[in-house]
């Protein structure tokens, strides 16, 4: 078990998501940087959907109540284990009564620990995953607080520590460029709108957390002024009648009326969830068929990198 | 009509308008929609007059989905009727419960109690959950008192709140940003994720809205510390 000395600003419980209860109108939630959390899972020896802790803005800090093997992974950030610096990205062995500290990230947001045997949690509507909006998922819906007590699952197998190759970790960037797939009213969107969209710099605003990014920049008018809510998909992009268009992340809601120019491709919802008020966010358009490509590229790389992970000596 | 909703999701437009009809139809899709897909299907999402469908895009592609999609389009319908059961929800109207109560009544010519009786005086029928856990779409709104959603979402919109949304109502389950007009506040729980059912309403029920006092309201086990300071 693991014990919560200090929370930090947002530390959630997760697994990969919640699927399947959009009828009842529960949304994904899960972990905003699906890889990040896998890989951090995968080197601490557990398969990649394991219960993990997503850490929003650093400052957590837990008391290792029994040996363990843990990986931090993510936003970049100083990690020690009794004062002593440790790396990133590498399975790194815990003591019992050892005390594990994340500071604050350098770069992005969201930094993940996983545990090896995983965070043992009752799953609430199929997954772990806490959505603090809906107060579903981890401990009592909500996010980590000091005192509370991180149950860890029995270990399989022994773990081998492990090391994800330098050249694999992910930069964090403050100025990114996303893709959005073409979708939903993309159409109904005059030629000048989507002009502006596409040729604007925008700034995520104070209004981004994991339900959705507010950003701040040109407006983008639409002719839809009312229209029937419908589902939503992750990265859509809404455009309400301010003309300030919201990329709708994990947290999302399930339904919505505002109209929507497109969805941005997953993989890039991972890298905005990652910026902070002030990042410049640019869209560029890609066809389905190249979404589609990205993905099954960025999986394949994904496998084989399972393949390549450093084994460290004991 | 099909129509993309990003790298893995598929919408299905059944109608431009919804309705009753509507509703029966997409509700006889589900069943055939879980079937066709099968392990492909990740989630889905009916609404109004439209279901979102998300599948694994690592194992199909969106062609593969599109010919799922009509598969199941093809397969014999069957005609599901669904007069639901009617439930009553209690609402305390008013300005300070209602924030927008006054701009609704200014917008339509009424006094803000012709729009609370307006409000309460007809059935609504279950459309779709969805937005947040428990939040039933209801329809259709009078069309005297249906009004456009704010142009900037309040960021706060308290539990229990009665909205008003073009032609649809709802009740708010939890605190959440929405950018519903406020007509009242329902001391109902409308989501509830430790006992069966969860919702008291289901998709095709009919619901009708009671108008009860301040009193009534907290008797109910309403929460009036939401309004300290206002709703803003």
């Amino acid at each position: 078990m693991f014990r919560v000395l200090k929370p930090g600003m947002m530390s959630l419980l997760t697994d990969a998501g919640r699927f399947g209860q959009a009828g009842l109108g529960l949304t994904q939630g899960g972990p905003v940087d699906p890889f990040a959390f896998g890989m951090a899972n995968i080197l601490a020896g557990n398969t990649a959907q394991c219960t993990a802790l997503e850490v929003t803005m650093g400052g957590l800090k837990l008391e290792a109540r029994q040996d363990a093997l843990i990986c931090v992974t993510g936003a970049p950030l100083e990690l020690t284990v009794d004062e002593q610096p440790q790396p990133l990205w590498q399975s790194i062995k815990i003591k019992a009564g050892s005390h594990i500290e994340l500071g604050m990230q350098t770069a992005g947001l969201r930094t993940y620990l996983a545990v090896h045997g995983g965070f043992d949690i009752r799953p609430a509507f199929g997954s772990s995953s806490t959505v603090v909006r809906e107060g579903i998922g981890g401990l009592k819906g909500g996010k980590l607080n000091a005192g509370d007590e991180l149950p860890i699952g029995e270990a399989v197998e022994q773990a081998v520590r492990k090391k994800l190759p330098e050249s694999a970790i992910p930069q964090y960037q403050h100025n990114i460029t996303v893709s959005l797939i073409p979708a939903y009213q993309y159409a109904a969107f005059s030629a000048t709108s989507r002009a502006v969209f596409f040729s604007s710099t925008y700034q995520v605003s104070n209004q981004a957390d994991r339900m959705g990014y507010r950003l701040q920049g040109p407006s983008v008018a639409s002719n839809t002024t009312s229209m029937l809510s419908e589902g939503i998909a992750l990265g859509a992009v809404q455009v309400p009648a301010d003309g300030q268009p919201i990329v709708l992340l994990n947290d999302r809601q399930t339904i919505g009326g505002y109209p929507k120019l497109g969805s941005v491709l997953s993989l890039d919802c991972a890298r905005l969830g990652q910026c902070r008020p002030g990042a410049n966010i640019q869209f560029e358009l890609i066809s389905l068929e190249q979404a589609h490509n990205q993905l099954m590229l960025h999986h394949a790389r994904q496998q084989r990198l399972l393949t390549h992970l450093e084994e460290l000596d004991e | 009509m099909i129509q993309t909703a990003g790298e893995n999701c598929l919408i299905l437009y059944v109608a431009e308008q919804s309705g009753p009809d509507v509703a029966n139809q997409i509700a006889a899709l589900l069943p055939g929609l879980r079937t066709v897909f099968g392990r492909y299907l990740v989630d889905v999402t009916p609404s109004y007059n439209s279901i979102l469908i998300q599948y694994d895009c690592l194992q199909i592609d969106h062609f593969q989905a599109r010919a799922l999609l009509q598969k199941v389009l093809s397969l014999p319908q069957q005609s599901s009727s669904l007069a639901g059961k009617l439930v009553e929800l209690p609402v305390y109207y008013s300005e300070q419960s209602g924030p927008d109560l006054s701009a609704l009544a200014q917008r339509a010519g009424l006094s803000v109690q012709d729009v609370i009786d307006i409000h309460q005086g007809q059935e609504y029928r279950v459309y779709a959950i969805g937005f947040a856990p428990g939040f039933a779409y209801l329809g259709e709104v009078d069309a005297r008192i249906a009004a456009p959603r704010l142009a900037t979402p309040r960021k706060k919109v308290p539990k229990g709140a009665v909205a008003i949304a073009d032609r649809q109502t709802a009740v708010y389950p939890a605190m959440s940003p929405g950018g519903w007009n406020l007509v009242g506040l329902c001391p109902t729980p409308m989501f509830n994720p430790l006992s069966e059912p969860h919702m008291p309403v289901q998709v095709g029920d009919r619901v009708r809205f009671v108008a009860i006092s301040q009193d009534e309201f907290v008797g109910l086990g309403g929460d009036l510390s939401q309004l300290a300071g206002g709703i803003s």
